[in-house]
């Protein structure tokens, strides 16, 4: 019998009136499972997890709670209800109709956009499989089930695209992204941050304030496409996203609070010595996942960026904000490095090339909101140290700023300075390896907290924090 | 509406009638035909430029096509065909110059490509149809002039001091004689390459009897016997020549379209052919209908058919269709070919023709159906077929989905899909320009697949059709809209420029004959020299022409 029925794939795309979906689906569906019990959480597919299921697109449809085991999680398929007549918000197209179909002559852009953007959604379930089995509490637990089955969504929502809009090519692109895999020599995932490993939960944490946070600025700036179909799958997976930054943002918060405790417990003021993870290695897992997140935008000057603007691919993110939707008069200035390393020159770029510097520009403003509130807590604290976000031009490995080496305030090194002083701004061996050491044991006891983390303020959709978030079969 | 040139024009139209004709004469003596070129200078087929000195333009070398196919159908009896000049001491001057430099680009091309495909047919009547043409010069032929007589089977000169073959394009005009005419030169009179330099570069030309001892002619005659010695040569032509076999001949019958508009579509609707040109989307569709009627079994129900007959009506309304496109639609980039109708038909209607090539009508229809299959290669528009239920892609039918750059056939799980067939027809007697059929071009690593192909008579659904590599793409009906749009959207979406080389570059795998090198030279060599300001510029030879300044060159080589 089909699986693919609107009662197993809950949806608003009409998947029953749909052959040409339902087809494709059906050779798919079977795929994805299969890679969802082999690159998916290691060892609690049978587990009965408290899960979000979204049904519908309505006010209460979108966030539907139930224990759920995980393979049988009902990944749905939404789009944003469509705007009446809506037109193309920026670019060359300006103020033409959206279209409802691939317009061939974006076929390849569109599809890249969108084989890129739905890569990202499988890597980072395959990046976080074996965190399950180190989790601080049942209430982590849950949330990183949470996270891992709406990106499996978010790659449906963009396998949805592929097969409905890109014909054969579309079903084989389909294929190709549960093919690659997180890390992997010979099939890596397409963007470095995804095939970066995660192996413990301050990484985790890290992962989902920094790099869910670009996928928030991408998912923001395609739900202005001018493919319709793109913008409104686009506009629904971002109500899904805060919840994942949510998990990032309180989870470095508790780990800070629990440092503070931990400081001021220790005589010498040493958290590590209690157990616990001190600040400056918070701040090393910091400058490395913002900036692993910060290559994600693409290059500062990109011919491809200033393309898809002007076919009215993608956009910047809320373009409405914007007064000059053409965007063919400004310059952006960008201090680019000289060919001798001896420092930086000014250069202007037209405002267009510059489209993926100023989606970075918002989101570093927008990771800057979360310091704050860390930093508050140190403050209130009375401790002195403040976590920072490094220069954009530190550990990058694309654009401009790539192949040379800079500190985290933004100056240019040697090969030699570098050297010298990378292990006091990015985590070394040793520091993976004590991070690490914290983590060796799973907690499975409701309500209880691993040692280096603070209790959450709250639970889940109001239950307690004690409430049995994963119900383990094996226990 | 688009146009040829920058004003908005009268469309050109490909039609016309020995009646009409304001440029040749043609007159019959048994078998011997004479062609005479007398230029009406005060009708140019375009306002702005005096046709002096039997200079040609479209509207000459249209009545010269026209002339030429008309021999051929019209009078089987003639065996040679005599080109001389209505005009003492000037055969012909060539293409106009003045016109040239009114034209566009797109407009000069397609007029280089015409001129040179009426030339190749003519060669072709001389070396299939047994219809030598022997060119009289009785006066100076330049450039075009000289290409035309080229074409020619046998170049007699007249020698009276001043009648010179020459080709002065490149020290005149910084361009190259566009017709072929210097790889005629090398490869078909094999004219030494150091004289043919001194010729080429020489703009006066040469006369009497260096141009015999060059190779550049075959014979010069003093003026006052020249007449009587090209006869004597044309009477020794007829003597050698072996005669046509078979029935009567017949007039051809005009074959002009219905044009209408409907929905913002422009529609030509002749009786087989029917082209839909959305000038929107920058593409066209062209529907080929299969026969209606019954095959003609022999050569007096051949000719009872007449111009009706079906390959002869439908591939010359197709020559039509193409030429209509080329001309009178330059945006419209892609073309979409389709078939309609009883693949038995189209079958039997093959069969029948190959059947009886011993008449010479039936040779000369499969031999015009081959030439309009070339016209369509040559034609610089993506070509798609769509293959769907009720299409009709066999025998010569087949020949246009594997012309077409690529293919899409639908998908079907059950016995209503379509099916596409080959015959006989597809295994020689349609050649391309590179003397091979389409299929052994297309396998050119796979010799022995097409030796295979050869007994697939059985209809081939879209299964069979895929496997032997005779469709590009099978959609089923699920995909088939989305990926058909999506290709037809994105390919009227890339650089016509870039297209046409890729087109022109991947159509003609295989070995170079003297065609495809006319052709490739003419889109690549004589096409870039068009464009470059050495030529086209400011101070270019072809803008200063007939100005008292000279021109002005970049001499940097590349």
């Amino acid at each position: 019998m089909s699986h693919i029925t609107s009662e197993k794939i809950p949806n608003n795309v009409d998947l029953s009136g749909d052959r040409k979906l339902q087809r494709a689906l059906e050779e798919w569906q079977p795929r994805f499972i299969e890679w969802w019990k082999e690159m998916g959480p290691e060892g609690f597919q049978e587990d009965q997890v408290y899960l979000r299921t979204a049904i519908s697109v309505e006010a209460d449809g979108w966030a539907h709670f139930d224990y759920v085991k995980m393979p049988d999680y009902r990944w749905g398929i939404f789009l944003a209800a469509p705007a009446n007549e809506r037109t193309i918000g920026f670019g060359d197209n300006l103020g033409k109709p959206v279209w409802d179909t691939v317009p061939g002559e974006h076929r390849n852009a569109l599809r890249r956009l969108i084989v890129t953007q739905g890569d990202t959604e499988p890597a980072s379930v395959e990046q976080q499989r074996l965190l399950g089995q180190t989790c601080p509490s049942l209430y982590d637990l849950r949330n990183l089930f949470q996270v891992n089955v709406e990106e499996g969504r978010h790659l449906w929502a963009m396998v949805y695209l592929l097969h409905s809009y890109f014909g054969r090519d579309g079903r084989d692109e389909a294929e190709g992204l549960l093919e690659r895999r997180s890390g992997n020599e010979d099939k890596p995932r397409i963007l470095g941050a995804f095939n970066e490993p995660c192996r413990h939960w301050l990484s985790f944490f890290m992962f989902t304030y920094f790099t869910d946070r670009d996928g928030k600025y991408q998912l923001l700036a395609l739900a202005e496409s001018g493919f319709d179909p793109l913008a409104r799958t686009t506009r629904f997976m971002l109500t899904e996203e805060a919840h994942h930054m949510f998990v990032g943002e309180t989870g470095v918060g508790r780990i800070v609070e629990r440092t503070i405790e931990l400081i001021k417990l220790n005589a010498n003021g040493d958290a590590r010595a209690e157990g616990g993870i001190d600040l400056a290695t918070i701040q090393k897992y910091v400058n490395l996942w913002y900036s692993v997140s910060l290559d994600l935008f693409g290059s500062e000057i990109s011919s491809n960026a200033a393309s898809y603007f002007a076919s009215g691919l993608k956009a910047r993110a809320k373009e409405a904000r914007y007064d000059d939707h053409l965007a063919l008069e400004g310059v952006v200035t960008f201090e680019v490095p000289k060919a001798d390393k001896s420092g930086f020159e000014t250069r202007e770029v037209a405002l267009r090339n510059a489209m993926n510097e100023v989606l970075r520009g918002e989101y570093v403003e927008d990771s800057q909101r979360g310091m704050d509130k860390w930093n508050k807590q140190l403050a209130e604290a009375g401790l002195p140290f403040r976590l920072t976000l490094p220069s954009t031009r530190f550990h990058r490995a694309s654009g401009i700023y790539a192949g040379l080496h800079f500190d985290t305030e933004g100056r240019i090194l040697s090969d030699a300075e570098w050297n010298a002083g990378k292990d006091q701004w990015l985590p070394t061996e040793a520091d993976e390896t004590f991070v690490t050491s914290l983590m060796q044991k799973p907690i499975y006891e409701t309500g209880k907290m691993a040692h280096w983390i603070a209790p959450p303020a709250r639970g889940i959709k109001g239950r307690p924090i004690d409430f049995e978030y994963v119900k383990r079969q094996d226990v | 509406m688009e146009s040829a040139t920058p004003q908005a024009q009268e469309p050109v139209r490909f039609s016309t009638h020995p009646s009409r004709y304001r440029h040749w004469k043609l007159s019959f003596d048994g078998p011997v035909a004479r062609l005479v070129m007398a230029v009406d200078e005060r009708h140019p087929l375009r306002d702005g430029y005096i046709l002096k000195l039997n200079s040609y333009d479209l509207g000459v070398d249209i009545e010269l096509a026209d002339a030429v196919q008309r021999v051929r159908f019209e009078h089987p009896e003639v065996r040679c065909v005599i080109v001389s000049s209505g005009t003492d001491n000037c055969f012909c001057a060539g293409a106009n110059i003045y016109m040239l430099g009114a034209s566009t680009h797109a407009f000069k091309v397609n007029f280089c490509k015409f001129t040179n495909e009426t030339r190749i047919y003519l060669e072709e009547a001389s070396t299939k149809s047994g219809q030598r043409y022997v060119a009289a010069l009785n006066g100076v032929a330049s450039g075009g002039g000289y290409e035309l007589a080229l074409a020619c089977e046998e170049i007699y000169l007249q020698d009276d001091g001043s009648s010179a073959v020459s080709f002065p394009e490149t020290p005149l005009l910084a361009v190259l004689p566009g017709t072929g005419g210097l790889t005629r030169l090398v490869d078909k009179r094999k004219v030494r390459r150091d004289l043919a330099d001194v010729f080429s570069t020489l703009a006066e030309g040469v006369r009497g009897k260096r141009a015999t001892d060059w190779g550049l002619v075959d014979g010069v005659f003093a003026k006052s016997k020249f007449d009587a010695e090209v006869k004597k040569r044309a009477d020794a032509v007829v003597a050698a020549a072996v005669p046509n076999e078979g029935g009567a001949a017949f007039e051809l019958a005009a074959i002009e379209p219905a044009r209408r508009e409907e929905g913002g579509k422009l529609i030509s609707h002749y009786r087989y052919v029917e082209v839909t040109i959305d000038t929107h989307a920058r593409s066209a569709t062209l529907l080929m209908r299969a026969p209606e009627g019954e095959a003609p079994t022999s050569s007096e129900e051949l000719r009872i058919q007449g111009s009706d007959t079906w390959h002869l009506r439908a591939f010359r309304e197709l020559d039509d269709a193409l030429l209509d496109l080329r001309f009178n639609h330059p945006t419209v980039g892609l073309l979409l070919l389709q078939t309609q109708g009883d693949a038995a038909k189209v079958h039997a209607h093959d069969n029948a023709l190959l059947a009886m090539q011993r008449d010479w009508l039936a040779r000369e229809i499969l031999l015009n159906t081959a030439r309009v299959l070339r016209r369509l290669d040559l034609t610089a528009r993506s070509l798609f077929a769509t293959i769907e239920p009720g299409s009709c892609f066999v025998g010569s039918l087949f020949e246009l989905a594997i012309a077409a750059d690529r293919s899409y056939m639908l998908a079907s799980d059950d016995d209503t899909g379509p099916t596409i067939g080959l015959g006989p027809i597809n295994f020689g007697p349609c050649p391309m320009s590179n003397g091979l059929t389409r299929l052994a071009t297309r396998f050119l690593a796979k010799p022995a697949h097409v030796e295979a192909l050869a007994h697939e008579t059985a209809p081939l659904d879209h299964a069979a059709a895929m496997k032997l590599g005779l469709v590009t793409y099978a959609p089923d009906d699920i995909d088939w809209k989305d990926d058909v749009r999506i290709a037809i959207e994105e390919r009227a979406s890339l650089s016509p420029d870039a297209l046409t080389g890729m087109e022109a570059n991947l159509r003609f795998a295989g070995p170079e004959t003297m065609e495809t090198k006319i052709f490739a030279r003419l889109s690549a060599w004589q096409n870039w020299i068009f464009q470059r300001p050495n030529a086209v510029g400011e101070r270019g030879a072809l803008t200063m022409y007939g100005r008292p300044e000279r021109p002005e060159f970049d001499w940097r080589r590349t």
